[in-house]
């Protein structure tokens, strides 16, 4: 397991998504309304679209390209359309803000 | 530990994908999988290339199993290969391209052909058939050079692609060697009915006709009929038939008729070797619908996954034409014979038309025209083989719901119907598949089962039956079914929601959606840009566009790419630029290395492919305003050259274009608007095909609106003529504001007229004061403006978003 500081909570906007590169896979990372954070491989399953173009809604995103719909939680396809893409864990250090990631190695 | 078999799929289609689905339902690893396909596409929904070429539907929408479907289930799949040779000793297939693969088992799914009549010419270029997505792309390439098309066959195909060909514009003949349409599916009445109809779409037909000859040089110019009549076409479509493609089947020594020969379990007479879908034969039947090959694919799935079957017993089939606003409905046997009686109504007056076939008490056969409403009730009655004696009439006159009279009601009638039957043939879903969505999903309305299962949501015509498979399954729990809302999130409309944001005064898209009880709270990808378009426009002074509720495109403000590349477009006003602007654009391009520059239609240059972190730099270094060639939003004003140089040219459309253009640079709408300003009738810069299009004529200029080249050509319809320079912005103006307060969002201009007619609006335009009062509307909004690339260049909380976070740092512990 390998843990990153990825940047800061600030870096993020509400409802938006930053990326970054870890070992060659690009992940977003999400700021839901509620102020949580979720990382996702930022590839959509079906064509490969950025996922930290698309809009966020609750707790999924529409991916740009074709309008299918994940579930950040969790990294799963909406009904009806099918699939799955990999999930990170993240953390935010209560005090300074920092985020961190952690990516199986 | 079982050993894993091979299984070789030859042919990479609807019918062999569907049993391969089924057999990884049924027995997830029990064969290593090898599909061969002559086509270089995944599996497509064939039945739908007629909305493809209808326009509305991409190639891409049509798709059934992406490449990814292949490679997560582990299944190797040579597209663009076909095989061409199968060694029975060896148990080996070979494919074009030299791929040997060996097999335990092989399912023959080649599908067929259409039927090209063997005509003297019929080799010409431009003669087709309507079969795959290559001939859909020839007929659209087709349509682009060539004006005149014919179709060959009146029956459903042709009909479907003579519609097609009536969207791209092309003028189109039906010819057909009966005496009327359909006969296949129709009687005489229903066909006659069918014609009408089709000729006031604009769809001519030449009845009784024999094709002897086609005739041209290389390309078909005309063609010759048997009466040595003669029609010119620069396109041939032959939609006569198809034919079981069964050539390979031959070569291997497999026994074939018509198609190649199969018993109820798909067997064919080698063993290891079985056959579905068009190109097998069924007790004297091959198929070219698409329920009956799925029921035979699910029965030989599950012999080849070792689960029970009771076998194929054949189908009767139904058909439904897919053309729109017309209602067509065929199943069984729908003409009379010596041992039946018949039942019909005709009402010429309404256009409707209902038979029905009766034989021995039982109903055979049906065909309805106008009001196909009661079609999937009646195709259960013809499929379940029940006793309506005493209830024919009653059945016609609408099929009465519970039960009443004697016979099964629709509750029994859903009882006994068995699990894998197809409910929606268009998506392949079975009544198991809804009492699913019912029971364990939650699904209450006809909306939820279909976004959770895709039932009915191609053509609609299985909508009855699962309206009562609804009911069945859900007894009182069954939910309202709401009026369909602008979106899945609510049930209000367009007018409902402005209507109640004015009265409300609501003022932020989140407050709209828990007023209004939206039943997601963040709503989704359609209600969010529509109501932050509707509250923008209706309190153009207070309200913060809300960047998160709109599409990438209008957040980055650049076209987002396949690749997730971006474009960049800046404003050329009026087409018209300069030696020191295209310098610095040249100089940009450059120094970004940008992969291509090219000029879009609307006289502006683009340059594609640029990575998103570069888009605020290359805004700073072109410092131009931008273009929104990616918002919907004015995009162009083309203009030609005008009285500025052109010989003809009787009034300065250069200026006008450019006076235009930059009034309204950054004035959003419900759609992209493109203007154009010709400087004399011959009309170069094409303004009648634009959503508004003004061409000078002698002393006075022409104002045309609601014209559209895109998906649906529209030509543009006449507003007014004004004599003034003055009155053309007067006009111009006041004419797209109506637009932006009255259309729905994502809906072009041409739609919109559709929708209100152009009486409608110049009715609403004619009181000068009306029209100043719009224009001071407009103002105020184009007064809130600003310029999105320069405000993202000069605010570092927004250019953040366009990079991506620096440098991951690894924590050691």
């Amino acid at each position: 397991m390998n843990k990153f500081r990825i940047g800061h909570l600030a870096d993020i906007d509400e409802k938006g998504a930053r990326t970054f590169l870890i070992q060659d896979t690009e992940i977003a990372v999400f700021k839901l309304s509620d102020g949580s954070l979720h990382a996702v491989e930022n590839r959509c399953p079906h064509k490969g679209g950025k996922l930290s173009e698309g809009m966020v809604c609750g707790t999924a995103v529409h991916c740009p390209l074709h309008d299918w719909k994940i579930d950040l939680r969790n990294g799963k396809v909406h009904e009806p359309d099918k699939g799955c893409l990999n999930t990170y864990k993240t953390e935010v250090d209560g005090k300074s803000g920092e985020i961190y990631i952690t990516i199986a190695g | 530990m079982s050993t894993t078999k091979k299984l070789v799929l030859v042919g990479n289609g609807m019918a062999g994908i569907r049993t391969i689905e089924h057999i990884l339902k049924l027995a997830p690893h029990a064969y290593e999988i090898t599909v061969f396909g002559a086509e270089p596409h995944p599996n497509y929904n064939r039945i739908m290339l007629s909305s493809v070429l209808a326009g509305g539907t991409s190639i891409e929408d049509i798709v059934i199993n992406e490449w990814s479907w292949y490679e997560e289930n582990g299944i190797q799949v040579y597209p663009g290969d076909p095989v061409v040779q199968i060694n029975t000793e060896r148990k080996e297939v070979v494919s074009q391209n030299g791929v040997r693969a060996s097999y335990d088992e092989l399912i023959m799914a080649t599908g067929s052909q259409a039927f090209i009549l063997p005509l003297p010419g019929a080799n010409k270029k431009g003669v087709i058939g309507f079969r795959d997505i290559k001939d859909c792309e020839t007929m659209m390439e087709a349509s682009q050079k060539y004006r005149k098309a014919a179709v060959i066959g009146g029956g459903l195909l042709g009909l479907e692609a003579a519609r097609g060909l009536l969207n791209l514009g092309m003028d189109v003949t039906v010819i057909h060697i009966n005496g009327h349409l359909m006969d296949r599916n129709l009687d005489l009445p229903a066909g006659l009915m069918l014609q009408r109809e089709l000729e006031e779409q604009g769809m001519k037909f030449l009845l009784n006709k024999h094709t002897e000859e086609i005739t041209g040089k290389h390309r078909v110019k005309a063609i010759r009929f048997t009466d040595q009549t003669v029609l010119e076409a620069d396109l041939v479509v032959m939609a006569v038939g198809i034919r079981p493609q069964v050539e390979l089947a031959r070569n291997t020594g497999l026994d074939v008729n018509r198609g190649v020969i199969i018993d109820d379990y798909m067997h064919t007479s080698i063993p290891g070797i079985s056959a579905v879908g068009e190109c097998a034969e069924h007790r004297g039947i091959a198929y070219g619908l698409v329920a009956p090959l799925y029921e035979q694919g699910m029965v030989l799935a599950k012999r080849l996954a070792g689960a029970a079957t009771e076998g194929y017993a054949g189908s009767v089939t139904s058909t439904k034409l897919k053309v729109s606003s017309v209602d067509v409905f065929s199943a069984g046997q729908f003409k009379d014979a010596a041992d039946t009686r018949s039942i019909r109504i005709q009402d010429d007056v309404d256009g409707v038309y209902k038979k029905m076939v009766i034989k021995d008490g039982q109903l055979i056969g049906a065909v309805l025209f106008g009001d196909t409403t009661d079609g999937a009730s009646l195709f259960s009655l013809i499929k379940s083989g029940e006793n309506i004696r005493g209830r024919e009439k009653e059945i016609l006159l609408g099929v009465p719901s519970g039960s009443s009279g004697s016979g099964p009601s629709v509750a029994e009638r859903m009882a006994s119907m068995t699990d894998d039957e197809i409910v929606c043939g268009c998506n392949g879903v079975t009544k198991a598949s809804i009492g699913d969505a019912v029971l364990n999903k939650g699904c209450n309305t006809l909306g939820a089962i279909k976004s959770c299962t895709k039932a009915s949501a191609s053509c609609g015509g299985c909508k009855p039956i699962i309206e009562n498979l609804l009911t069945y399954y859900a007894g009182d729990n069954v939910g309202e079914q709401t009026k369909e809302g602008i979106c899945g999130c609510t049930s209000y409309d367009r007018d409902e929601i402005v209507a109640q944001i004015k009265e409300m005064g609501l003022k932020s898209v989140k407050e709209v959606m828990n007023v209004l009880g939206w039943n997601e709270s963040e709503g989704c990808s359609k209600c969010r840009p529509s109501l932050n378009y509707y509250l923008g426009m209706i309190w153009p002074a207070e309200y913060r566009d809300e960047r998160v509720s709109k599409f990438t495109n209008e957040r980055y403000h650049a076209n987002i790419q396949k690749d997730g590349t971006y474009s960049v477009i800046p404003r050329i006003y009026g087409g018209v630029t300069s030696p020191a602007e295209l310098i610095k654009i040249a100089t940009v391009a450059e120094k970004y290395d940008v992969p291509m520059v090219k000029f879009t239609g609307g006289q502006r240059l683009d340059l594609l492919g640029v990575q998103k972190e570069n888009l605020p730099k290359i805004w700073e270094e072109l410092d131009m305003p931008s273009g929104f060639g990616y918002g919907k939003a004015l995009r162009t004003v083309k203009t030609c050259v005008g009285n500025t140089f052109c010989r003809f040219g009787t009034q300065d459309s250069i200026e006008m274009g450019i006076r235009l253009e930059k009034k309204l640079d950054k004035m959003v709408a419900p759609a992209k608007v493109k203007l154009a300003v010709s400087g004399c009738p011959r009309n170069c810069a094409e303004a009648t095909i634009k959503d508004l299009g003004v061409v000078a004529i002698d002393g006075a200029w022409e104002i045309h609106v609601g014209g559209n080249a895109g998906v649906k050509v529209r030509t543009a319809e006449l507003l007014c003529t004004v004599k003034t320079d003055a009155e053309v912005e007067e006009w111009t103006y006041a004419y797209l504001q109506y637009y932006r307060e009255n259309a729905k969002w994502n809906e072009r201009t041409a739609a919109w007229i559709e929708r209100v007619g152009l009486d409608h609006v110049k009715e609403a335009l004619a009181d000068r004061d009306v029209r100043l009062a719009l224009i001071e509307r407009l103002e105020v909004t184009l007064g809130h403006t600003v310029d999105p690339w320069k405000e993202i260049i000069e605010d570092e909380k927004l250019r953040k978003n366009f990079t991506p976070l620096s440098g991951a740092e690894p924590v050691t512990h």
